[in-house]
């Protein structure tokens, strides 16, 4: 059963896997977006809930996985990285480490995300706020202005997609798949959704958009118009 | 009991009023009196009618008869608990006629989540002698610093229905709360009220905290209630739940009698027979409506209405189960089959609410499976032959639950907390060691990762005689949190239904509304809504003015069949003499089903297999009940898949479950399929990919407090983020699987599960005694479970299948004769 599905996207081939991470076999390169590192410590701190501490070594174990399945050459985490800026000091040493391992093997970058404008020092690799490669530039939240001809991979929004199917509904993670935007959904743990039928989302990608839900076993392609909103929505800012 | 001992132990001005209503003094009134004036604890059984509440309060008011009224006072004396707020405000009602008329010089009051803030604190300053109240407002009252003093003169708690929470997570809150009180009031009597049950010793040990001596009194039977069936112009449908073919009898039932009382099964049933009452009622007969999601105004003025006696007849759910009393009802209506034959007493008891005359009921039978249902309940209510439930194992969510609430009220020191704890029946088993592992969940989390030293939600106190201190809620944080979230109720989160901009008519769940567009149609408060859309946290709708509603199905309330009155279904279908008296169409489908296959027994399964369209279908009459029946269903297309069968999905009634596959088994195959393994390996791995883990881990979660309530409408004032429950259960479990909190999760899915030991005892008792036969076509019996078909649907594992059905119907429906789709893939 395969686990990905393939992509034709501006004159590129790319994979989109079901762990929520896209591979450019072309440019041997792996992109996973929000890790949300320390959503859960973050929790502790500001709210007093104290949630299984074991989000970011979940988070690194799959990167972990995905490193060493895809052998890239170049891993780019797409922005919140941490869930707060504090987040890099409350990492737990051994997690802290096993990053370090994979920044030290592959080519890493921290783009700039909201949550974390700088790249977190001890942890190795680089930082950037953006990264443009042949046809496609790699960033955390959309720009308004689209350079022509290009494509534009984007974290910052989690989306998620409402399935219904004979009386039952899935409510999943997914890559939202316009023309000119790929939005990549929340790789972390922890991370929260935001529907894609919300204006947040449905304003960055065009009508003949598509969705690709992250299903148990494989990917599942839904047109944008196909799927439901959600019945009651928090707003936005509350749900990374 | 003679009159010389009935005037020494009653006081003469309560003899005089009893005189004066015309009342004689009941004896199992007096035996409570007595018992209580002895310093006993006490259960008192009695049928609905029995003056059971009066009898609860009498040592109350006799003691408090010659109160000062001026006195200062610091505490109650009395607290009434209720598992209803409505019964709560009935019985305040009920209890000012006494007070009143004998001039007593006694405060009592109310105190519920509906109590304003304002009314809440002068009860804390200035305690009344009586208080009623429900478990969540106790335990609230327990976390405030000065529970202490509050309950230190406590002398009496009463404790109403108290069959109705002794099996439950929130009767368990209670007895912690009540375990709580034995401590801070030693010479407190805790007196319980239950309908007749069929193991009082099991509900009276809810009422024994130390060495208290405690009696089961029992109150006279009343009558033998006058139970038939209405079965209007012999026509009884196939198969539904609704029974709304019978709306125009039940209307002319109600207009031949004084007042009606209209039990439905569920919410959705309820609105749909209300409107449906409404249509025909050209007399403009006051018909109300009553049920767990309308407002809490609305649903109090119904009750008002009904005491008064006001309305004609009041279509309601459980909600109205339970002891209100209105003393005028002469007839009590059970629409759809009772499912069991203690609620249909409990019921049937809310009719006539005098002792020697007979109450009346009709049941009616939504389709011709709940005739035989109707049939058997009947002569189980007549005999008196009870439901019987296992009890409850502890509940370590609403333990960590009572700590943290005692944490808020003060120092808890864990050795001393352990012993109260255990006092409690229900906890008596609670081993040290989880007691242990709990209270260090509630401290920081109690993970093997020690992340959160830092944020403790207990702190240590300074020690204190060389002991080590105590353990307090760290900060005002975490009392606050734990005041949001007291109790154990957790429902799907709830949208309030507005017309316009107006006000709120009452509450639905929000995946309901998830499935509705604008324009759509749907019953609710009795008024046919369209909906607009959501704005901010409401439902907003208008009025429509026609067309079909669509319907709200709610999940809750639908109880599924007890093993007593499937048993009793069987015995009617194989004994023909059993049916000589049912409706003429049920008399008919029999037959048919005898001439097309056979009539299934008691000792052996029937099973049908039959092929229809282009599907392989297996139709098994096991009588166990929807719940059972849905575990099944499970576990049962598992083991076709792994038999080849392919099998596509199945739907479970409480009589009957059927699959559809491509292929269909042999003898041999089904005698496998069915084997007692089945309740091994396969339920254990099914429970750890179904939803039913996830969700008990949410309810769990919530009532331990990892995670918040949802408070619809102010997520977004408090900035609080409604954590996805599920991805913490999948960290927590990969991470650390014995974790208490999951501990207490799989024990929540084991009971949630308990049909699993029915199926266990079911498929024992068929090994080796299944009929399989095979058939070329649908038989009579099978058409009922056959039309409910499509409404469920293989578990999670089939989420894939599913999704790309829907994808291909999709896709289909959008592209059809449209080329250059694959491009993009």
């Amino acid at each position: 059963m395969s686990r990905t599905i393939n992509v034709s996207w501006h004159g590129t081939s790319l994979q989109l896997d079901l762990e929520g991470a896209l591979y450019w076999p072309e440019e041997r390169l792996l992109v996973a977006a929000d890790l949300h590192l320390e959503k859960g410590t973050s929790f502790a701190r500001s709210a007093g809930r104290l949630l299984p501490p074991y989000d970011s070594a979940q988070t690194v174990a799959r990167l972990e996985r995905l490193v060493a399945q895809y052998r890239p050459l170049r891993v780019v985490a797409l922005g919140d990285s941490f869930h707060d800026r504090a987040g890099p000091a409350r990492l737990d040493g051994a997690v802290a480490e096993r990053i370090r391992a994979l920044s030290d093997r592959v080519d890493w970058i921290w783009i700039h995300g909201n949550h974390d404008p700088l790249p977190p020092k001890q942890l190795g690799g680089r930082g950037a706020v953006e990264i443009a490669i042949g046809p496609l530039v790699f960033r955390h939240d959309a720009h308004r202005e689209q350079p022509a001809g290009g494509g534009e991979v984007i974290g910052h929004y989690h989306p998620v997609a409402s399935v219904s199917t004979r009386g039952r509904s899935f409510r999943r993670r997914c890559f939202a798949i316009g023309r000119d935007r790929l939005l990549l959904p929340a790789f972390g743990a922890y991370a929260g959704g935001l529907n894609v039928r919300e204006a947040a989302i449905r304003s960055l990608l065009d009508s003949a958009a598509r969705v690709a839900l992250l299903g148990r076993d494989r990917l599942h392609l839904f047109p944008l118009a196909a799927v439901l909103p959600d019945a009651t929505l928090p707003p936005f800012e509350l749900l990374r | 009991m003679d009159l010389i001992a009935t005037t020494s132990l009653l006081p003469p001005r309560f003899a005089a009023w009893f005189h004066g209503r015309g009342w004689q003094v009941h004896d199992h009134q007096l035996a409570v009196l007595s018992a209580v004036q002895a310093g006993r604890s006490l259960l008192l059984i009695a049928p609905t009618g029995g003056g059971k509440t009066l009898a609860g309060f009498l040592p109350s008011l006799v003691e408090l008869a010659d109160a000062d009224p001026k006195a200062k006072r610091t505490g109650i004396h009395t607290l009434y608990i209720s598992p209803l707020k409505a019964l709560t405000v009935d019985v305040a009602r009920n209890l000012e006629t006494p007070i009143a008329e004998m001039g007593l010089p006694i405060e009592s009051e109310t105190r519920t989540g509906d109590t304003p803030q304002n009314r809440r604190q002068r009860q804390r300053k200035h305690p009344p002698h009586i208080l009623l109240t429900t478990p969540e407002s106790l335990a609230l009252l327990l976390s405030y610093s000065e529970a202490p003093e509050y309950f230190a003169s406590l002398k009496t708690v009463i404790i109403d229905e108290l069959h109705a929470i002794a099996d439950t997570k929130r009767g368990q809150l209670l007895t912690l709360g009540l375990a709580r009180l034995a401590r801070l009031a030693p010479q407190c009597r805790f007196l319980g009220l239950s309908a007749t049950v069929a193991a009082p010793e099991r509900v009276a040990q809810h009422l024994n905290y130390g060495a208290r001596p405690l009696d089961i009194i029992r109150g006279r039977d009343g009558a033998q209630p006058e139970i038939g069936i209405l079965i209007p112009e012999a026509r009884v449908p196939w198969s539904g739940r609704m029974a709304l073919h019978a709306v125009p009898a039940i209307y002319d039932e109600i207009k031949r009698h004084k007042t009606t009382l209209v039990f439905v099964n569920t919410r959705a049933q309820a609105e749909l027979v209300f409107q449906g009452l409404w249509r025909l009622n050209d007399d403009n007969l006051a018909i109300g409506l009553h049920h767990g999601s309308l407002a809490v105004e609305q649903r109090r003025k119904i009750e008002a209405a009904m005491a008064r006696g006001a309305l004609r007849a009041v279509v309601a759910t459980s909600s109205l189960d339970l002891g209100i009393d209105w003393g005028d009802i002469d007839l009590v209506i059970q629409v759809g089959a009772p499912k069991g034959a203690s609620r249909l007493l409990q019921r049937i008891g809310r009719a006539n609410h005098r002792l020697d005359e007979p109450s009346r009921a009709l049941l009616v039978p939504a389709n011709r499976f709940e005739v035989l249902e109707c049939k058997a309940a009947i002569e189980a209510a007549l005999e008196k032959d009870l439901d019987e439930y296992p009890p409850r194992p502890y509940c370590l969510d609403v333990l960590a639950q009572h700590i943290l609430c005692l944490a808020c009220a003060g120092s808890v020191d864990p050795d001393a907390l352990y012993l109260e704890v255990t006092s409690a029946a229900a906890y008596a088993a609670l081993p040290r060691e989880e007691f242990d592992r709990v209270f260090a969940f509630v401290r920081d989390g109690g993970y093997a990762l020690k992340a959160y030293d830092r944020w403790k939600r207990l702190r240590q106190m300074p020690p204190e005689n060389g002991k080590p201190g105590g353990w307090r809620a760290a900060n005002m944080t975490v009392v606050r949190q734990y005041r949001m979230n007291v109790g154990t109720i957790v429902e799907a989160p709830m949208l309030k239904v507005r017309l316009g901009r107006g006000q709120a008519l009452g509450e639905v769940e929000e995946w309901f509304v998830q499935g509705l567009l604008p324009g759509d149609t749907f019953m609710f408060a009795g008024r046919l809504l369209r909906f607009e859309g959501i704005r901010e946290m409401s439902v907003v709708c208008s009025l429509a003015k026609s067309g079909e509603p669509k319907v709200p199905v709610y999940g809750g309330g639908r109880l599924p069949l007890t093993s007593g009155l499937a048993d009793r279904v069987r015995a009617i279908l194989e004994d023909r003499r059993q049916q000589t008296d049912l409706p003429h169409d049920v008399q008919e489908w029999l037959r048919l089903q005898r001439w097309r296959s056979v009539v299934p027994t008691r000792s052996r399964l029937l099973i049908e297999s039959f092929p229809r369209g282009n599907k392989e279908f297996l139709v098994a009459y096991c009588f166990e009940g929807r719940i059972a029946h849905q575990t099944l269903g499970m576990l049962l297309t598992r083991r076709m898949e792994r038999a080849g069968l392919k099998p596509l999905g199945f739907v479970a009634t409480d009589y009957v479950l059927a699959t559809w596959a491509l292929g269909a088994p042999t003898q041999e195959q089904v005698e496998r399929l069915l084997a007692e393994d089945m309740l091994g390996d396969d339920l254990e791995e099914w429970l750890e990919d179904s939803s039913m883990l996830r969700r008990s881990f949410r309810n769990v979660a919530v009532i331990a407090g990892l995670i918040e309530r949802r408070h619809p409408g102010e997520e977004k004032n408090r900035r609080q983020i409604t954590f996805n429950a599920d991805l913490i259960y999948d960290v927590l479990r990969k991470h650390e699987p014995d974790h208490i909190l999951l501990r207490a999760t799989r024990q929540d899915a084991a009971w949630n599960l308990a049909d699993v030991q029915r199926l266990g005892d079911f498929l024992k008792r068929v090994r080796g005694r299944i009929d399989l036969r095979r058939l070329d076509r649908v038989t009579p019996l099978a058409v009922p479970v056959l039309v409910t078909l499509g409404s469920e649907q293989v578990g999670n594992e089939a989420m894939d299948a599913l999704l790309e059905q829907a994808a291909a119907d999709l896709i289909a429906e959008a592209t059809s004769g449209e080329p250059g789709q694959e491009a993009m893939l």
